[in-house]
């Protein structure tokens, strides 16, 4: 029995930030400024990654086994930290202009606490608890906008469906418990027996379906597009990478230590998981005209990508694994945030109106055309060597028909990726410098803020460098990595 | 004095099983085919519900002593306490907006 607290501190230092952000505006007679708010949820966030840092190398459990101490939930933890507070920067307008800012803050830090938890749990129970809690506060989150059509339409959709695949995952986990007779990852493995089993395998399906929802995985992809365009755009770019890399952590983890026996059986599913959602997701990209939803398909073809590695089941499969979520976290930040900028100057969320962006604002159309040629996997960007992991990865192990599918997809990706870019440096209205008439040209004088500013600028310069220095970082997820894979 | 009898039909791990199997699936038909918002949530209790008897049933005939499908079960029936709390609230937001909860009506976006 080890109950030390010590060892839960990230996150029990981020529930208070989330808790003293919601007190302390209830008891404040005008409610709490933005400014106030962002130094709570700011600080909670500092602390909880300073105090998951110190936790690094002690890979022990905490709670009778039932969470996870280890370099692998720390990397994740501090991944999950480091995107909430760039999207928290890059909410300040939203922030300014909806009511009830401290409760939107407070849910967000929870969401994030149940992601962290979800990356660590290490019992049946633990990882339902904690997808329950992120699910539960991003529900919320997507239908803030209680008064608009498209915000409370993208909530009920998010909440049926994730109700309805949790329960799917709940009956999974119930096989799997009937089957070993425990709910802890790594005694569930002592008991699975070699061999073939229709009761395993069905388990084994339903636990897939319950975590392809929560990565958006083809066929489990319906809500992604109508939540992703519904959704307030913070919240969005916080699903979208926050939410996705919780779900592949969790899914590693499950499979890595409770079901190495089964690997033959999970790889085949999750290869054909990874195939279908990279196509689906490319080929239905290509014919979207409205940005947010061009990038909700564009999450899902990247979720097929990580897929790749999933299936590959090796350290290095997972070391890629980590690489690529590290990679796509950076550079969909990147992307999102440079849209939040670009939307509210013009208004305007299709394709066609960013025509001519690079007169009007440089510097957004520079950040959102190196965040999309990563997106696509160029050199010398971090999704190019992202890529290379995952597909090398799979190559090791023999799954080259998977690597094919993959190498096809990223072509295929490059035409509705390169059409934005083309969009906003080649055309103007009539080919030239853009004239009278231009959707860019009549925009009023609003500038991004402060924060949206450095949070783009924060994307930038990981995608930059996560590419450059793509060895190194590789280097710490493949150390990482050995705390879950055999 | 009325003596306690003999159960006629004990009932075993293969009942308990099925039971929870059938809630499962009338669950997840229901939550498939109904179009209203607040019958699909009914659904997803049933499968819920399904969920929780297999786990009681196996944690009854578990090999090892502990009790975790019991206590899994207490955390199901809490969770989706407070499911249905979420899940309501997002539905009266709907509902003051369209004055429907057919989950059919609800189609700005497209897709």
């Amino acid at each position: 029995m080890n109950f030390n607290l010590v060892l839960l501190m990230p996150e029990i230092a981020l529930t208070s930030a989330a808790g003293l952000a919601i007190l302390v505006d209830a008891f404040s007679p005008r409610g709490l400024s933005r400014r106030f708010l962002l130094w709570i949820a700011g600080g909670g966030i500092a602390i909880s990654a300073a105090l998951a840092l110190r936790l690094l190398g002690t890979n022990t459990s905490a709670f009778n086994g039932a969470i996870a101490v280890d370099d692998y939930a720390v990397f994740f933890k501090l991944l999950f930290l480091a995107a909430t507070l760039l999207v928290l920067l890059a909410a300040d307008t939203f922030m300014e202009e909806t009511r009830h800012r401290a409760e939107f803050v407070g849910l967000l830090l929870l969401a994030t606490t149940g992601l962290m938890l979800l990356a660590a749990a290490m019992d049946l129970i633990t990882l339902y608890i904690s997808i329950e809690i992120s699910s539960l506060s991003i529900a919320f989150l997507s239908a803030w906008d209680k008064r608009g059509l498209r915000s409370t339409e993208a909530g009920l959709k998010y909440f049926l469906l994730s109700a309805m695949s949790s329960a799917v995952l709940l009956y999974g986990m119930a096989l799997l418990y009937g089957l070993t007779g425990h709910t802890r990852l790594d005694l569930i493995a002592t008991q699975i027996g070699q061999g073939p089993n229709a009761a395993l395998f069905l388990a084994l399906a339903m636990l897939l379906a319950g975590f392809g929802f929560k990565v958006s995985a083809v066929p489990f992809q319906m809500w992604t597009p109508d939540v992703y365009e519904g959704a307030p755009l913070p919240i969005t770019a916080f699903l979208s990478v926050a939410s996705k890399a919780a779900g592949f952590a969790a899914t590693v983890r499950v499979l890595q230590i409770a079901l190495p026996t089964s690997q033959t059986d999970w790889t085949v599913l999750v290869a054909a998981l990874a195939a279908a959602t990279m196509t689906v997701g490319n080929i239905v990209a290509l014919v979207q005209t409205n940005m947010k939803r061009m990038l909700a398909y564009s999450s899902i073809a990247q979720a097929g990508y990580v897929l790749v590695g999933v299936a590959a089941a090796s350290q290095l499969g997972v070391s890629a694994v980590m690489f690529y979520l590290l990679a796509y976290t950076a550079t969909n930040l990147a992307a999102f945030i440079a849209c939040i900028a670009i939307f509210n100057l013009t208004d305007s969320e299709q394709i066609g109106d960013l025509r001519g962006l690079r007169w009007r604002s440089p510097w957004l159309a520079f950040a959102l055309a190196v965040s999309l040629l990563s997106l696509a996997g160029l050199p010398p960007f971090v999704g190019f060597f992202a890529k290379l992991y995952v597909f090398w990865a799979a190559a090791d192990r023999g799954l080259l028909w998977l690597v094919l599918v993959g190498v096809v997809n990223s072509a295929v990706s490059l035409y509705y990726y390169a059409q934005v870019i083309h969009d906003m440096y080649i055309t103007g209205i009539g080919g030239g410098e853009p004239g009278v008439g231009d959707p860019v040209t009549t925009l009023g004088p609003r500038r991004p803020s402060p924060g949206l500013s450095t949070a783009l600028t924060l994307a930038v310069i990981g995608v930059l460098v996560f590419g450059v220095l793509s060895g190194f970082f590789f280097g710490i997820g493949d150390v990482a990595a050995r705390t879950v894979a055999r | 004095m009325p003596q306690e009898l003999p159960p006629l039909y004990p009932i075993s791990l293969q009942h308990g099983l099925l039971l929870g199997a059938a809630l499962f699936s009338i669950g997840i038909a229901g939550a498939l085919t109904r179009r209203n918002a607040i019958t699909i949530l009914m659904s997803i209790e049933v499968m819920l519900n399904g969920t929780i008897v297999t786990f009681v049933t196996f944690a009854r005939y578990a090999p090892t002593a502990d009790l975790a499908g019991q206590i899994f079960s207490i955390f199901i029936m809490t969770v989706a306490a407070a499911e249905a709390a979420v899940g309501l609230a997002i539905v009266i937001a709907v509902y003051r907006l369209r004055h429907t909860v057919s989950v059919d009506a609800v189609d700005t976006l497209q897709g």
